[in-house]
């Protein structure tokens, strides 16, 4: 593997990483905590929105995005024929 | 048959099996007890991981401390899962493919400094010990409740069954033991979850269940909500806790988590660096099925004790309140002299426990001597939220035994994690690559064998000996790992700039302030302790969430420092570029 394809293959992962995180901040910080009351004013099922997160969604959501980057980066991988 | 016997039956079959994988699974070489080998499966590893991780805290403790604090509970929940993203994401494929033994090795390789290693070595030893001296205890604990001998027999027991598999099997043993433990724990935290959730909502899922409603039509969080502020509690949904406090614990946690050596470790022990992306995957999936059970649990058990007690007299209270009022985790005093349970918001008694004398009141209870001024009359410890569960639900003694097992399981799993982390620490960390380099395998894991024995014993008395600290071991051991090695190892893979002096200096600035913010205001070994409350913390920041604060304490001095002082070597930099490539990993190998 060439030095620009590292670089190429690296800015990649770079990218998947700062928007799954910004996800991850997203459900738990945000919706989760800063914007709990304002969420909380909307209703699913019996729960109140921004409870649900703070208590269960945002755990769902953290599953969800490990397994989505294994994809992405297993995807990544063969791209750049560096998966082994 | 009793309780007692199907505990004894129980307890007896799951300890057989540990003792049988252990036997089964011994490690004959170094590697096979530092990293099982490198050749665990992503799913093994995944379900050893989530045993690893539930300690007995997160089995029993932790959906009794959501039920009383509603909201609040929310920054463990978030806080103990989203640690895994950060692992998976950021840490686990570069350490998997840098491919050595521990989190020391990493440290003073990439940041080619003996001082460094030593920094990372004495603050894992600390995190550990720490942490493992509330597992020990642990153990005592919950053998002492189902089996009814002393606290101390039973952290005897719970030394001598570690000791068994970790000094044979290390790693390798631990891990299988793990699985085995994993399954038994979940199996008995899942079995009386989704019978209470059918009794109370006619939903057999928890996690959908306490989002329904009741037989009476209304929403279980709204009936419960009604119940707290109708009697002056804060409403279950809301929190007490200013939102920059819940902020920053949950980041402390989260940092924490993906910071703490005996988690990271674990993922040296796949194949691949892809096993290792795969198995963080799997390894929160197994504990996000006990993490969003809790909240759940949490409650139907709060709403079931405010409608059976609150306002009722006690001469027509149900059996398991009288039952655990005889163990002591249940008090009540009638203060107004009705008959009836006031349950109101305040604390019951003075001081932590309920002080019983001889005696009984009026309408039968046991009177108790430290009963406080406010007009709450009952005191109820958390920690029977999960234990008390199947007896409410009245489901059959094996289930209730099974619980008792789940609950050892929990304990002994994380405790053998721990204990590994520090054997590692001294033989390899310490004496493999300070004093002693060149040592024969076999002798490495001699040494590494005595070292497990050393540190179940310093584990054990601590267990028999809790220093004052224990409780606040949760904030001392997550603040010290995201202070330290969560920054220095993303640092270490992220920049290739980062070099040894700023390493270095962030790692005991992050130390240093975090370690000094919890001694002033959790401990109270510094400084005047009447000005050590709420109003004087910096920025309303808790000592709990303080971690955060020293985390980015220890970026900033690193950040500034190695801008500086000269770059790292060519061959580190050479590392750098390396860890990011996940082909060729290889098996995690001696050096």
């Amino acid at each position: 593997m060439d030095k620009q394809q590292r670089i190429k293959y690296w800015r990649e992962n770079l990218r998947y990483l700062a928007i799954l995180l910004l996800i991850w901040f997203l459900v738990s910080y945000g919706f989760g905590i800063l914007l709990v009351d304002e969420l909380n004013t909307i209703r699913l099922g019996g729960f109140k929105l921004g409870f649900w997160f703070a208590q269960q969604g945002s755990i769902y959501v953290f599953v969800a995005l490990i397994f989505i980057y294994v994809r992405l980066m297993n995807k990544l991988d063969k791209k750049y024929k560096v998966n082994e | 048959m009793g309780i007692q016997t199907w505990t004894f039956i129980i307890v007896g079959i799951t300890f057989a099996l540990y003792i049988g994988i252990a036997i089964w699974s011994r490690a004959g070489s170094t590697k096979e007890f530092y990293v099982a080998g490198g050749g665990v499966s992503p799913l093994a590893n995944g379900l050893a991981t989530a045993a690893d991780w539930m300690s007995a805290a997160s089995f029993l403790g932790m959906a009794g401390i959501i039920a009383f604090s509603g909201y609040d509970g929310s920054v463990y929940l978030m806080g103990w899962t989203g640690g895994y993203v950060l692992l998976a994401l950021l840490l686990a494929p570069y350490l998997r493919k840098f491919g050595k033994f521990t989190v020391p090795d990493f440290i003073g390789d990439r940041y080619y400094s003996n001082v460094a290693r030593t920094v990372a070595v004495v603050a894992a030893l600390f995190v550990s010990f720490t942490y493992v001296a509330g597992q020990m205890r642990g153990v005592g604990v919950v053998f002492s409740r189902f089996l009814d001998v002393e606290v101390n027999t039973g952290v005897y027991i719970g030394m001598a069954v570690v000791l068994f598999y970790a000094f044979l099997g290390g790693m390798k043993g631990i891990t299988y033991t793990q699985v085995a433990q994993y399954c038994v724990l979940i199996f008995a935290f899942m079995v009386p979850a989704i019978f209470i959730s059918i009794m109370a909502t006619g939903n057999p899922i928890p996690q959908l269940g306490f989002g329904s409603a009741g037989e009476d039509g209304v929403y279980l969080l709204d009936k419960l909500d009604g119940l707290m502020t109708d009697l002056g509690f804060t409403a279950y949904t809301d929190g007490t806790k200013s939102t920059t406090d819940i902020f920053f614990i949950t980041a402390a946690l989260m940092l924490g988590t993906a910071g703490l050596p005996h988690v990271i470790i674990r993922f040296f022990t796949v194949p691949k660096v892809r096993d290792a992306r795969k198995s963080a995957g799997y390894a929160l999936l197994f504990i996000a099925i006990l993490y969003t059970t809790a909240p759940a649990i949490a409650v139907f058990a709060r709403t079931n004790l405010m409608e059976t007690v609150e306002d009722k007299p006690y001469a027509e209270i149900p059996s398991w309140f009288t039952k655990w009022e005889e163990t002591g985790l249940i008090a009540w005093t009638d203060k107004n002299g009705d008959g009836k349970i006031q349950y109101l918001p305040g604390t019951a008694i003075e001081g932590k426990k309920p002080l019983f004398e001889v005696g009984r009141g009026a309408s039968g209870e046991r009177l108790i001597s430290n009963a406080s001024s406010s007009s709450n009359e009952l005191y109820v410890d958390r920690d029977i939220t999960v234990l008390a569960n199947p007896e409410i639900a009245g489901l059959p003694n094996w289930i209730i035994a099974l619980v008792a097992a789940g609950g050892l399981a929990a304990a002994l799993s994380t405790a053998a994690g721990l204990l590994l982390v520090i054997s590692t620490s001294i033989s390899h960390d310490l004496i493999k690559k300070q004093f002693a380099k060149d040592i024969s395998d076999k002798k490495e894991l001699l040494i590494a064998r005595l070292s497990a024995v050393l540190a179940v014993i310093v584990a054990g008395y601590f267990g028999i000996n809790p220093p004052g600290f224990v409780a606040s071991v949760v904030a001392l051991a997550f603040g010290l790992a995201a202070s330290s090695f969560f920054p220095a190892i993303v640092m270490g893979i992220f920049s290739k700039r980062m070099n040894r002096e700023g390493a270095i200096t962030g790692m005991i600035a992050g130390l240093g302030i975090t370690t000094y913010y919890i001694a002033r205001f959790k401990l109270g070994w510094i400084g005047n302790p009447e000005t050590s409350g709420a109003d004087n913390w910096w920025f309303g920041i808790s000592p709990e969430g303080f971690g955060t604060v020293g985390m980015l304490v220890n970026f900033a001095v690193a950040l500034a420092i190695s801008s500086f002082t000269p770059k790292p070597p060519e061959a580190v930099q050479q590392i750098v570029e390396d860890i990011r490539i996940p082909s060729g990993a290889g098996e995690a190998m001696d050096h």
